[in-house]
């Protein structure tokens, strides 16, 4: 293999003394504080709301931006009286790689529905948000579109979810300021 | 002699009361400006507010500082003194104790000889806005900071860690470098103005402010003072993120001076490079009775407003500098030791001697 030789790039006098290049960098940083000073002080008056000065999100006053597709918590969908979609065929139950979903089935009246879930448990210290369960269910009966990010509890008990909250999911953060 | 000393008394409190406050203030600054320069928004959840109704106008007051995050100044403060103030086993308790209290003290000090004003005349007594009118004052200044080398050695002895050792021994070899130009570059402003009082320097510089007299001396002044201070770029002794620094072993209030010692220098420079450089208090047509414009116009102005407009002009220059400072410390990347000593020795030593040379050519040329 033949050596590959890379000329250096010769400086003149100017950029040898670093000069010129911390001008340039100063421009740059300069022109980043005047601007979003600039667009600070607007948002003072209340002008311009919409363009933004800071890439910060407020949290939790403002939530950053999450896709369609964002896993977060479960929430089981109902239907148009209330009931939950969900007919207890235990697929999602069956594929969860963390085995954290326990449901009971019962007999629904309707023969075209046939089974309900008596009781449906979620472990939330369990799951590890793939979002399978979501995949294969046949129904729809099951989302992770609640966008609620902040799952938090002082036990492990706490952290499981029975079917009543996963039917009504909280819309309010757990942190209030 | 008594109203003297009360006079000289309230000058001192007041201008140590604004130096200090000003620091503080730096805090927030740093944090601020680098999060504005950074499209971020910086801290601002130290939150002080009042819950009873009653208390709601002075909520009204407070709800703009708390917005700006001001008092996280307050917090780190207080988040100082309530640590833990202890001395490492093995290190020398008086050393250990002295050094944060050297380097506070002659940074403070050397602010007694900077000129924030004019001559006020008050109820027939002429009162130099200056705290010690030196006829020395530029080696009384560079003595304080050179005394401020001890407490950075003492610090890196005392403390009974090899790493903290070294970097003592970092920051003293890169402090007294640097001290040689600043004193060099400074020489070419003696030279010009032929007077080592800080007053007269600023009251020669009513027609042409100091850099237009001796730009590349800014220049060099500028780089050997921010490496003297251990500011960006040059902050190798400190060391934040990547190299164990002289005050690993001070917690609480003492590391706390340290840290004071570094913003009060900030302000220090800043005001030395307005002194020399950009004029003092002086601002543009403002002569002892109001505004001279060149147009023939006079704006007859009362004493104190006169004074006044002085010393907002100072405070103003002093605010740009340090806002400079920042802006340079959060764009530069730093530099290197062997790098940071070929720069003091071998680039602005020589430079500064030229600048002298060249300077003092030209006055005897011109006398």
């Amino acid at each position: 293999m033949a050596t590959k030789i890379i000329k250096r790039q010769e400086l003149s006098f100017w950029d040898q003394t670093y000069l010129p290049a911390v001008f340039l960098g100063l421009r740059i940083t300069s022109g980043h504080f005047f601007r979003n000073l600039f667009i600070h002080t607007l948002h003072i008056f209340g002008l311009f709301r919409n363009i933004r000065g800071s890439v910060t999100y407020q949290y939790p006053e403002e939530q950053r931006p999450l896709s369609k597709r964002a896993r977060t918590r479960h929430r089981l969908t109902q239907r148009e009286d209330g009931s939950p979609r969900c007919v207890a065929c235990m697929m999602c139950e069956t594929v969860c790689p963390a085995r954290c979903i326990d449901i009971v089935a019962g007999e629904h009246p309707d023969p075209n529905i046939e089974k309900y879930p008596v009781s449906f448990d979620l472990d939330l210290g369990k799951c590890v948000y793939c979002g399978f369960c979501v995949e294969v269910c046949p129904e729809d009966a099951i989302r992770m579109d609640t966008k609620i990010l902040d799952i938090a509890a002082y036990s492990r008990e706490e952290m499981q979810l029975n079917i009543k909250e996963l039917l009504n999911p909280r819309t309010t953060l757990l942190y209030k300021k | 002699m008594i109203i003297t000393i009360i006079i000289k008394s309230i000058l001192a409190v007041l201008f140590l009361g604004g130096i200090l406050n000003l620091a503080g203030l730096l805090t927030w600054v740093e944090r601020k400006q680098s999060a504005v320069m950074q499209d971020r928004l910086g801290a601002n959840r130290a939150w002080i507010e009042f819950k009873p109704r009653w208390l709601a106008p002075l909520n009204w007051i407070l709800r703009p500082l708390n917005v700006l995050g001001i008092f996280h100044s307050l917090a780190d403060a207080v988040k100082m003194f309530a640590k833990e103030d202890f001395i490492p086993e093995g290190a020398d308790r008086f050393l250990y104790t002295l050094a944060p209290a050297i380097s506070v003290v002659f940074a403070l000090v050397a602010f007694a000889a900077i000129p924030f004003g004019d001559v006020l005349h008050l109820g027939g007594r002429a009162i130099n806005l200056q705290v010690a009118d030196i006829n020395t004052g530029i080696l009384f200044i560079f003595a304080m900071m050179s005394l401020g080398v001890y407490g950075v050695i003492l610090a890196g002895f005392s403390s009974n860690n090899h790493y903290a050792y070294l970097g003592g021994m970092r920051a003293a070899s890169q402090m007294l470098s640097y001290e040689i130009t600043m004193g060099i570059s400074i020489m070419g402003i003696v030279l010009s103005y032929g007077t080592l009082s800080l007053q007269e320097i600023v009251r020669h510089q009513g027609h042409i402010w100091g850099i237009f007299v001796q730009p590349f001396a800014f220049i060099l002044f500028m780089v050997a003072a921010l490496a003297e201070t251990k500011r960006v770029p040059f902050d190798l002794p400190e060391g934040e993120s990547e190299i164990i620094g002289y005050f690993v072993e001070y917690s609480g209030m003492k590391f706390g001076m340290f840290f004071l010692t570094d913003l009060v220098e900030t302000v220090l420079v800043a005001c030395l490079i307005t002194t020399f450089f950009f004029g003092g208090w002086q601002a543009p047509y403002l002569l002892h009775d109001g505004f001279h414009f060149p147009w023939g116009a006079l704006w007859r102005l009362n004493h104190f407003t006169v004074i006044g407009l002085g010393i907002l002009s100072f405070m103003l220059k002093v605010a740009f500098f340090n806002w400079f400072f920042m802006a340079i410390r959060w764009t530069l990347p730093r530099f290197r030791y062997d790098q940071l000593m070929h720069l003091g020795w071998k680039i602005l030593f020589p430079l500064s001697l030229l600048n002298v040379i060249v300077t003092s050519i030209i006055v005897v040329m011109r006398s």
